[in-house]
């Protein structure tokens, strides 16, 4: 799956305001990973030409950040937080919830596409633990309760 | 080099020993100049820095922490500690960790025995395990015909990565995830696509990266090793090859440079590395041949080569000389070569005598006589401040010149100008790069001369004068060039090349293709040129000493195909040459030609001989090599297959056979027989001048008729700029002649009759098709095309 | 999105304009915005690095380096242009402050970038945020364009005549690069590798020009030290730690929230007064003081120490983050210590052999431990991992993860004696022991 021309403009905007081509790559990388899902194989060997790079260059960067996956994830990306400060109010039972009302378990995705489910590291929600992700939302001060909530939203949502 | 900045020298003090070495050096390397090896597996001279494996850390006064001394430069009064308890546990600690996961299957591991990580771990005593849980494990890949990949043996010291993309310039290699789970990985998924140079495999410290030839064939305390030349290119690497005993002699298990000394230090190709392995090749003649009733068929020693001297004598006798050709190899020893064309000018009376020239190294020898110092060695290309290459694609055919090239614009930013009719990728390390239009080489040497009107013809693009100009004028503000030029510059262009590098005190090289092309020019294996470049008709110092010679040029190669084709070629004496391939001649013209092939195996122009002679390799023999540049080097035997003899030996008995005087061909024995010099005829004076030779340097006489050493001793009398301190050459190292300087070779006559090879990183004449290395990978890469060439990082 | 709170004993300074919806360049003018830059522009650069010098600002990412100190090693003159660098990889477990000033002042940030071009005659600044922060990406561009179109930014900033251009960017998801040289790298669209260091970035930093890379705190706070004067804004802490910081308490406590108190205020009454106590009546037995590459204290350290950068290093320890995370008595400290572990595991970047190998032999070793399947020697060689990796790592990390694993050890050593031998974790009596130690070598 390739990048629609917009993006890639835009891309190429964004990388004047650097002195060398490949110093864009990173957040070109997640960028087109928001629009398709995923860094496709064709846009690793778009960006690899793009910034002049090997193709196998921009595999090593993609696979170093955790956030840049190869492969498609669900809809909704559920990231449950579990680092201290999360984990001192209830993120392991919550990642636990999560695991039980998806049915699936870490970096896994429900058959229907719909979410997918990771454990990660802080996100910077310490002092509003638990925490979740979905996607780019913050969720916060969560209980089981309020993230079936959380849940149920992103399945009406998906229906809109 | 490029800068000669003063630097100030510092001291410091190591262990308690005073160290005084340039400011800025690196710690780590000056504790080697006083013999204080500080342990490190990512460092690595020449590459970039990493501090990585944290190996090498050090106690420096003042300092918080322990430092790393790969990354610490010198600096005045610095006191340091690279041996306390505190160093060893640290080191130790890094080895625990390491061995946690390291499968310890150094029994059957390929490194086992020369691995760095069993050597720190002996010096370091990590013998006790501190985890119970179980180590990761994942299956060896294979990535290449000859890379093997074993990841758990991986200690990720990132030298292959670095070698092969600062080293080669290749990229093929990268690091993947992160963390505990960080790999290398190949730059295509699963497999490689690079120049399968092997360079990786060579300078793993553990056995992560194992090399297809070798793996678990042998373990490495089973091997001598013999330090040889390669066989394959005109740069003449040094190769360290591993060899064992086996039912049919003594086989070559493994090629690389182990001791990094050499013209080449770390540096092999593949060929270099894994191409040995066509000297066992099933195909590899073991036994001479005689056709007998139209069929080729093994007969003895004795009666081969006594049929190919009776019937080489009728001939001689009946039709003259001037009836019989020589073709003589680029892949024998230069010895060989001298007697090759001793022999036939003075055995079967002919100038007709020539060789697959690659390279126009008798124009060179022309363009440059009387000059000192006009010819660079290999080592100079390493350190000179800038190069002039024109023509040649070295990446393909001299791997170890674009190494040099590389590494010397890398590492002293010195400058390359490039001028090729295709972007070779030696463009990228090009200062400037001007795309000729193809043929137009020549028109660019008489544009440096200043002919501005050769300016509009040079390029297919439109690149303007002005561009040509910069490039012209940058070079004529060079001191200490190098002007490298391929088979594309011959005859007068390289006479006009030399004229424009007059100026700049510029050195030469001109790069012929095989193994000993310079060597069998150097040697006279020409019709109009006796050994030093000395013209036929003018060579009274040889005719002194060998008695009478044919004084007229004899047939080129080409011409002796034509005679033959004219029915007047009687006679053909092939010495490992296959012009039928080559040259693509008809072999029906040598139909009514007797043809004696020395070979290794039955080419396309052997099958056409009477007479097949069994010869020996490179690799099975001794001997010298003179490389591209005219760096001599000394060839040591190491292979063995029973049943071959050695062209030296070969040549030597055919004469006996024509009835010639041994002791005239080789100059051998003499103090056991007080030889006062009447052996060697009228023109010998009063005394045997070999005798004296010998005597005045200090040399024992030869004591056989095929020890080819009898050879270099007269070839060393008697080719100026191939003398030399035979000790330094007997060491193993190189040392760089100038017969070309000193020719007397006279004016050409406009023939030059190159063909080159064209071969590339894959392919070596007729060797290389008997390489099963070489015959997979090109399998290999047809089978997952090249699409593009790689981007440098 | 994220709550905000308030307690009296604030000093509110790089807080004020939180809640107040200063992300628009409108408001933010009204509330003394880009006052300061323009007051920059009217000093030499000496001026500037001197009041920052004079108001003891240190930085607030962890290290407290003083900020005036590291503009004042940017050679006035370079070949190579000269870089600022905002570091907004905010990752530090338990650290979540520099979130709220991207979204509720984000052009305090853009101004502090400015002043600290002109201090040290740079032209460019980028603004690096983490990538999960996007919310924040898409303050700080709007806040960047809104800042373009005034004319604020670009080649004639404030009409003086002088260029400065600030560009925001962001990661992917990597600790690591919130160390200074793996930023760099990252921005340069590498891997988040660390660099050898020296050449420090104030003289080698991106694409090789000096580059000085500060966090977004000590960037927000740099308008306000110049609007009310370094000196008044030094008074605020205790000697040589100037100011007040933004503390991110989290935990077990019953008010957790960002607070911004004077440095040097005390542990105790952040955890009681300003935080409400530990909630459910129970004790309080460790505190993380500053993200969780800090030593930890115990309950008796914690309500005996101030929150200034000299208190703690006086211990040999370190104030860290700001990251202040609060853990009650009925914590399992072996399990704190493996989830700490996990992360650090996680986050190595594998460059080095301690870092990489160490960090996940002590998660392996601790998930053993917790699990019930630890013998005696495992505490012993949990801390011989820890001291080994301490001070022999490429870069900070391997110390972020040997730190907190050799307090807990040394503080709670009987937690994990009571995990020997197949018994289960005293915190969790029900959990099933998953895994046995397995005999591999």
């Amino acid at each position: 799956m390739a990048i629609s021309e917009k993006l890639d403009a835009f891309f190429s905007e964004k990388m004047k305001e650097y002195p060398t081509s490949r110093s864009f790559l990173v957040p070109m990388l997640l960028y087109s990973q928001d629009e398709i899902g995923y860094v496709s194989d064709e846009v690793i060997a778009h960006l690899a030409k793009k910034t002049g790079l090997t193709e196998l260059e921009v595999r090593n960067v993609i696979s170093y950040y955790s956030m840049l996956r190869t492969k498609p994830a669900g809809r909704y990306n559920v990231q449950v937080c579990t680092n201290i400060s999360c984990q001192l109010r209830g993120a392991d039972e919550l990642f636990a919830h999560c695991k039980k009302k998806l049915g699936i378990g870490h970096k896994q995705t429900t058959p229907d596409g719909m979410f997918s489910l990771e454990e990660v590291e802080c996100i910077g929600a310490c002092s509003w633990a638990p925490a979740v992700q979905v996607n780019y939302d913050f969720h916060e001060n969560l209980t089981p309760q309020k993230m079936d909530a959380v849940l149920e939203n992103c399945r009406k949502k998906a229906k809109q | 080099m490029a800068d000669q900045k003063e630097v100030k020298n510092v001291s410091i003090t190591v262990d308690g020993k005073q160290v005084t070495a340039p400011a800025g050096t690196l710690l780590i390397e000056a504790c080697k100049t006083v013999g204080i090896e500080v342990p490190s597996f990512c460092y690595y001279p020449g590459l970039s820095l990493q501090a990585a494996c944290r190996m090498c850390l050090v106690r420096i006064e003042k300092m918080p922490k322990l430092q790393t001394a790969c990354t610490v430069p010198i600096t005045d009064g610095m006191v340091v500690t690279t041996e306390s308890d505190e160093v060893r546990q640290a080191r130790k600690s890094m080895i625990e960790l390491l061995l946690g996961n390291h499968p310890l299957d150094c029994p059957v591991c390929d490194a086992g025995g020369e691995c760095e990580l069993q050597d720190m771990t002996f010096k370091y005593g990590a013998a006790e395990s501190r985890y119970m849980e179980g180590k990761l494990h994942k299956d060896e890949q294979q990535w290449s015909p000859v890379v093997y990949f074993d990841r758990p043996r991986c200690i990720l010291c990132y030298r292959c990565v670095r070698v092969c993309g600062e080293g080669m310039d290749v990229w093929a290699l990268g690091v993947q995830n992160r963390g505990s789970g960080s790999v290398i990985a190949p730059n295509r998924d699963d497999h490689l696509e690079c120049e399968e140079c092997g360079m990786c495999i060579d300078i793993c410290p553990v056995g992560a990266l194992t090399s297809g030839a070798y793996r678990y064939k042998t373990r490495p305390w089973e091997m001598n090793h013999i330090g040889t030349i390669c066989t394959h290119c005109g740069d003449g690497c040094k190769t360290t090859l591993g060899v064992r005993r086996s039912d049919t002699g003594t086989d070559i298990v493994r090629g690389d440079n182990r001791d990094k000394s050499g013209i080449n230090g770390d540096f092999l190709c593949i060929k270099g590395r894994y191409a040995f392995d066509y000297f066992d090749h099933p195909a590899r003649l073991k036994q001479p041949l005689l056709r007998k009733n139209g069929q080729l068929v093994p007969v003895s020693w004795e009666e081969a080569v006594d049929h190919a001297g009776k019937r080489l004598r009728e001939i001689r006798d009946s039709k003259g000389g001037q009836a019989i050709g020589v073709i003589g190899s680029n892949r024998t020893t230069n010895e060989e070569n001298y007697l090759l064309q001793k022999f036939a000018r003075t055995v079967l009376g002919t100038n007709n005598i020539d060789h697959h020239r690659t390279a126009d190294f008798a124009g060179l020898a022309r363009a440059i006589a009387g000059k000192e110092n006009a010819t660079a060695t290999m080592r100079d290309v390493f350190t000179a401040p800038a190069i002039l290459l024109i023509g040649n694609d070295p990446t393909e055919q001299h791997p170890l010149l674009a190494w040099n090239i590389r590494t010397n614009v890398r590492l002293n930013q010195a400058k390359l100008y490039l001028a090729n009719a295709n972007p070779i990728k030696l463009r990228r390390q090009a200062t400037r790069f001007v795309q000729l239009a193809p043929g137009r080489e020549g028109k660019l040497v008489s544009f440096l001369n200043g002919d501005d009107a050769a300016a509009g013809s040079l390029t297919n693009a439109t690149v303007s004068n002005d561009v040509l100009k910069q490039f012209r004028d940058e070079l004529r503000s060079q001191q200490n060039l190098i002007i490298i030029f391929g088979s594309e510059l011959q005859g007068t262009d390289i006479a006009a090349l030399v004229k424009f590098g007059a100026g700049l005190k510029a050195k030469f090289i001109c790069l012929g293709d095989y193994a000993n092309s310079r060597g069998a020019a150097d040697m006279g294996v020409y019709p109009d040129l006796l050994p030093g470049y000395n013209a036929v008709a003018s060579a009274v110092k040889f005719s002194e000493e060998w008695g009478p010679l044919p004084s007229a040029k004899g047939l080129s190669l080409t011409e002796m195909a034509q005679a033959a084709r004219q029915g007047q070629l009687a006679a053909l004496y092939l010495v490992g040459s296959n012009p039928i391939a080559d040259y693509d001649f008809d072999p029906a013209a040598f139909r009514n030609t007797f043809i004696v092939a020395q070979e290794l195996f039955l080419t396309e122009t052997a099958t056409l001989a009477e007479v097949v002679l069994p010869a020996a390799s490179a690799y099975e023999k001794s001997g010298t090599f003179t490389n591209t540049c005219g760096d001599l080097q000394l060839l040591k035997k190491a292979g063995d297959i029973t049943g071959v003899k050695t062209d030296f030996e070969i040549i030597v008995r055919v004469a006996e056979r024509m009835g010639a005087d041994i002791r005239k061909l080789v100059p051998f024995g003499g103090a056991t027989r007080a030889d006062m010099g009447q052996s060697r005829g009228a023109q010998s004076g009063e005394a045997d001048r070999h005798a004296v030779w010998l005597a005045a340097n200090g040399m024992e006489p030869r004591m056989s008729p095929f020890d080819p050493m009898a050879i270099l001793d007269e070839i060393q009398r008697l080719v100026p700029g191939y003398e030399g301190s035979r000790l330094n050459l007997l060491a193993g190292n190189e040392q760089h002649v100038t017969a070309a300087e000193h020719s007397a070779a006279g004016p050409g006559d406009g023939l030059v009759q190159i063909v080159p090879s064209n071969d590339t990183l894959f392919t070596s004449g007729t060797l290389g098709r008997y390489s099963n290395t070489l015959n997979s990978v090109i399998e290999n890469h047809r089978a997952n095309p090249v699409d593009q060439e790689v981007m440098a990082d | 999105m994220a709550d905000l709170v308030s307690h009296p004993d604030e000093v509110r300074i790089v807080s004020k304009r939180f809640g107040k919806g200063a992300a628009e360049i409108e408001q933010y003018l009204k509330l003394d915005g880009y006052k300061a830059v323009q007051k920059a522009l009217r000093m030499q650069p000496d001026e500037i690095i001197n009041e920052v010098k004079t108001s003891n600002l240190r930085g607030r990412g962890g290290a407290g380096f003083p900020t005036g100190m590291k503009w004042a090693f940017v050679p006035k003159e370079s070949a190579k242009p000269k870089y600022i660098l905002v570091n907004g990889d905010e990752s530090e477990p338990g650290t979540c402050k520099d979130r709220l000033i991207l979204e509720h002042d984000p052009h305090a940030v853009i101004e502090g970038v400015m002043i600290a071009g002109l201090a040290v005659g740079a032209k460019v600044g980028y603004i690096y945020i983490r990538g999960e922060y996007r919310y924040l990406v898409d303050i700080m561009r709007k806040a960047l364009d809104d800042a373009y179109a005034k004319g604020f930014l670009g080649k004639n900033i404030f009409g003086s005549g002088r260029q400065f251009d600030a560009y925001w960017h962001t990661g992917a998801g990597a600790y690591e690069v919130g160390e200074e040289s793996a930023l760099m790298e990252s921005l340069e669209g590498k891997r988040g590798i660390p660099r050898i260091r020296p050449p420090f970035p104030a003289v080698v930093g991106l694409w090789g020009g000096p580059t000085v890379i500060n966090n977004v705190e000590s960037l927000a706070s740099v308008p306000h030290i110049l609007l009310m004067g370094g000196q008044k804004f030094a008074d605020l802490g205790p000697p040589r730690n100037g100011g007040t910081r933004l503390f991110c308490l989290s935990g077990h406590v019953n008010k957790p929230g960002v607070y911004e108190l004077p440095m040097g205020y005390p542990m105790k009454k952040l955890i009681y007064d300003v935080g409400g106590g530990i909630p459910n009546g129970r004790k309080l037995k460790a505190v993380v003081p500053g993200g969780s590459s800090t030593f930890l204290l115990n309950a008796e350290e914690a309500e005996n120490i101030n929150l200034d950068f000299d208190s703690f290093s006086k211990r040999g320890e370190f104030l860290g983050s700001g990251g202040v995370v609060v853990v009650d008595d009925q914590t399992c400290m072996v399990k704190f210590a493996l989830r700490i572990m996990k992360f650090y595991q996680h986050e190595s970047c594998g460059w080095c052999i301690p870092c990489r190998e160490g960090t996940d032999w002590l998660k392996k070793t601790l998930t053993r431990f917790h699990n019930g399947g630890g013998l005696k020697k495992d505490i012993d060689n949990i801390k011989y991992l820890a001291q080994n990796m301490l001070g022999r790592t490429f870069c900070p990390l391997g110390d972020a993860a040997a730190i907190p694993t050799m307090s807990i050890v040394d503080k709670w050593r009987d937690e994990f004696e009571a995990h020997l031998e197949g018994k289960p974790c005293p915190f969790e009596p029900e959990a099933v022991i998953t895994e046995l130690p397995v005999l591999s070598h």
